[in-house]
């Protein structure tokens, strides 16, 4: 599935990524921890092509299509979504539009016809009710005035209508409430199958509670610096990162 | 190589602004020039009566002696008034009565506009017929309204300004120039010298007119002037919708779009006034040709309660130079005023409202929505004013900018004067960089730059374009969207 090897990207001309090798196979869960400013968002943003990211060598492919050659846009119709770390108000689109334009926008690109108004209605009810987001909510700006939680759930709620193949979680359980980290655990546990890939982006070994990763790694001095199962998370709880900041 | 990329540019421009064909038809034209011979020839041509080429004489003696205004925030090269053709209609002996009279290369040019002006097919049901009556002005003259019959026997007098002169006098007389006078501004005072032709509605007491009405106004002449002259009237307790709508070919030199719109409003009346307005703007890259879009509008709420109610989508022009305005006379009479304008490329827009409270607790209230990109200009300029009858009275205005790349410009001129202490005025403004954030966002979600940016900025004009009959939201949003193509990246 998702296949990096020997990434480096700077931001404003300081390396972030520096040589970093990563493979997440169809159907696992990886988690990636890691200090702050470690560049874990970086990843994400390379991933995704946002421009400002500039990837000075190494690949990035999944299923062996190079990403980095795609547009933003190629890069989410073939099926690579990222769930944002804050997430961005749009005022006066409401955030059905929004998703019904994205969705359109995708199907277009992959040659599928469009979604039908009472089809999109319907997903749309589905997806609220599960993800418990009352749906007269749907119906304002996206993310304008929402709460931080509330924006979250926006994106979950997203990616579950999108339904994509690869998802990029960044630090989605941070400003949620216990009730909703719950929630939001249950609909990406959901999304879990055998032909999609994640990567967890997060601090706190609590939503790695929820979402039972198949690999933790460590994300520091811009490369992963050691690779574990879950009880590598427990560790890094327990001693923090201290030992792999000196080793980069 | 340079010429090669000129030639590219240009052929990408073309496609861009997409009502800039030029139709090929057999023309009457005035002599090139202005002088008091000319106006004796439109008034001639139109066989108007004594008394209306008097005033047309009148007001021509007026305006040679005013000087052209300089307070916008526009920059342009002295007009030459010499150098245009003030006159120029389709050949034919007199309006044509129906449709089918009417010159079949006149019928493909509203067609390829997308105008319907084929009652018939209206009337008999075709599916997607819009249901609203035209009145179509081709350079100086209407060449047909539709409609009409149906709309008198409800009393409702729809018909081009030429017509009603003639048919109509007892009205023209006493309305034309009550709103808007004479020497008012130096553009409007050539206007009632040289005025070409227009609507005229009159809405009689306690009707409500049983469908939207709407003028579109063509330039096709090359080196000609457009001196539109529209005047509607809501008699008590009545109401209409009218919209109008304006394109132009691509010529390489400036074209004069010099209108007056005069709407009188009597007690309970409400008057809805819609503009979608796509003159062609110039050459994006070089600026050069395009129209001047000089208008005065002025809605006078002469009686009590009434309401007027401006929503404006200006995307076209080289320059637009415009302030609907509301007269707030009639006691609790109120005035809205909804703009989206929209520069691009060398484009400058300096337009906004005036708002003057007279009467005691008259309400007012302003959205207006400014987009630049590329190398343009774009200035809000509006007044908000009571004097000291308007107790009570009430503004909101909300003024937002959006600048769209580095190169632009948008401006807020806001004045505000209260003449006495019991109104209350409110008074937002923002001005926004499209985010690139946002940009992102929105194409890691899978749309396009182009999508994404258009997306946005329907957001951002959202408000205003919900105030526009439904027929023609639709409409203005594709126009903004085509408005702002290639602005990004
Ligand atoms: N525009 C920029 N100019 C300069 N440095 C930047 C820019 N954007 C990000 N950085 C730097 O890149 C580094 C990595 O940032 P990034 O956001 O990827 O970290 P992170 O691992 O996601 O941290 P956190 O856990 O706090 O979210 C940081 O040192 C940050 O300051
Ligand atoms: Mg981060």
């Amino acid at each position: 599935m998702l296949h990096i090897e020997n990434l480096r990207a700077e931001v404003d001309g300081k390396e972030i990524l520096k040589g970093l090798s990563l493979d997440v196979p169809a159907g696992e869960v990886h988690a990636i921890m890691g200090p702050n400013g470690a560049g874990k968002s970086t990843l994400s943003y390379v991933l995704t092509g946002r421009s400002g990211y500039d990837v000075t060598g190494g690949t990035a492919t999944l299923d062996g299509e190079d990403l980095l050659a795609l547009d933003p846009s190629e890069r989410a119709a073939k099926g690579v979504f990222l769930s944002f770390q804050y997430p961005l108000e749009i005022p006066g689109v409401p955030a059905l539009t929004f998703i019904r334009t994205s969705m359109n926008a995708q199907r277009k690109a992959r040659g599928e016809a469009e979604i039908t108004a009472p089809a999109f209605l319907k997903l749309a009810r589905e997806h609220a009710a599960a993800l418990k987001i009352d749906f007269e909510m749907l119906k304002r700006a996206l993310n304008v005035g929402f709460s931080g939680g509330e924006k979250k759930r926006m994106e979950i709620f997203q990616m579950a209508m999108l339904a994509p193949r690869f998802l990029i979680l960044d630090e989605t359980d941070s400003g949620l409430d216990i009730d909703a980290l719950k929630i939001v655990s249950e609909g990406v546990n959901a999304m879990r199958s055998p032909d999609r890939g994640m990567l967890v982006i997060t601090h706190y070994q609590r939503l790695l509670d929820y979402i039972k990763p198949d690999k933790v790694h460590v994300l520091a001095g811009g490369r992963i610096a050691a690779t574990g199962g879950p009880d590598l998370a427990l560790e890094l709880e327990r001693e923090g990162y201290d030992k792999y900041a000196r080793a980069a | 190589m340079a010429a090669v990329k000129q030639t590219i540019e240009h052929v990408e421009s073309l496609e861009k602004y997409q009502h800039g064909f030029v139709t090929d038809i057999a023309q009457d034209f005035a002599p090139k020039g202005l002088n008091a011979d000319i106006v004796r020839f439109i008034s001639a041509k139109k066989d108007e009566p004594e008394w209306m080429l008097a005033w047309r004489l009148d007001a021509f003696e007026r305006w040679l002696a005013m000087d052209e205004p300089e307070w916008a925030k526009v920059h342009f090269p002295r007009i030459d008034y010499q150098d245009s053709y003030y006159y120029a209609a389709p050949s034919q002996k007199k309006g044509p009565a129906s449709l089918d009279e009417v010159d079949p290369e006149i019928l493909a040019v509203y067609e390829k506009l997308g105008i319907p002006l084929k009652e018939q097919a209206v009337l008999a049901g075709v599916e997607g017929a819009p249901r609203y009556a035209v009145d179509a002005v081709f350079d100086s003259v209407s060449v047909v309204t539709t409609f009409k019959k149906e709309l008198a026997q409800v009393g409702v007098i729809f018909c081009s300004m030429s017509e009603a002169i003639r048919e109509h006098p007892e009205l023209v007389k006493k309305y034309l120039g009550s709103v808007v006078p004479v020497s008012d501004n130096y553009y409007a005072c050539l206007n009632a010298a040289v005025f070409s032709d227009g609507s005229f509605v009159y809405v009689p007491p306690g009707v409500r007119c049983p469908m939207e009405l709407s003028t579109y106004f063509r330039i096709n002449a090359e080196n000609s002037g457009q001196f539109e002259r529209t005047l509607i009237i809501a008699d008590k307790g009545s109401y209409v919708s009218y919209l109008e709508g304006c394109t132009a070919p691509m010529r390489d030199e400036n074209q004069l779009h010099a209108a007056v719109v005069e709407l009188v409003v009597m007690d309970d009346a409400e008057i809805k006034y819609s503009t979608v307005q796509n003159w062609y703007p110039g050459d994006p890259v070089t600026g050069k040709g395009g129209i001047y879009n000089f208008v005065t509008k002025r809605a006078d709420c002469r009686g009590d309660r009434s309401k007027v109610s401006w929503t404006q989508v200006e995307t076209g022009s080289a320059i637009t130079w415009k302030y609907p305005s509301c007269i707030l006379r009639g006691e609790g009479s109120v005035g809205e005023f909804y703009s989206i304008a929209i520069t691009n490329g060398r484009q400058q827009a300096d337009t906004g409202t005036k708002m003057i409270h007279l009467g005691a607790n008259t309400r007012s209230r302003v959205i207006s929505k400014g987009i630049s990109a590329g190398k343009s200009s774009n200035t809000y300029r509006g007044l908000v004013s009571a004097h000291p009858k308007a107790k009570g009275a009430r503004n909101f205005t909300q003024c937002d900018s959006l600048l769209i790349g580095k190169t632009c410009a948008a401006h807020t001129v806001p004045y505000i004067e209260a003449r006495n202490g019991s109104c209350v005025f409110e008074h937002e403004a923002t001005t926004t960089k499209l985010s690139e954030d946002q940009l992102f966002y929105a194409m890691q979600r899978g749309l396009s730059q182009e999508e994404a940016v258009q997306l946005l900025v329907n957001g951002f004009v959202k408000d205003v374009l919900q105030e526009l009959p439904m027929e023609f939201a639709v409409e203005a949003q594709k126009l903004v969207a085509i408005s702002l193509e290639g602005s990004v990246g």
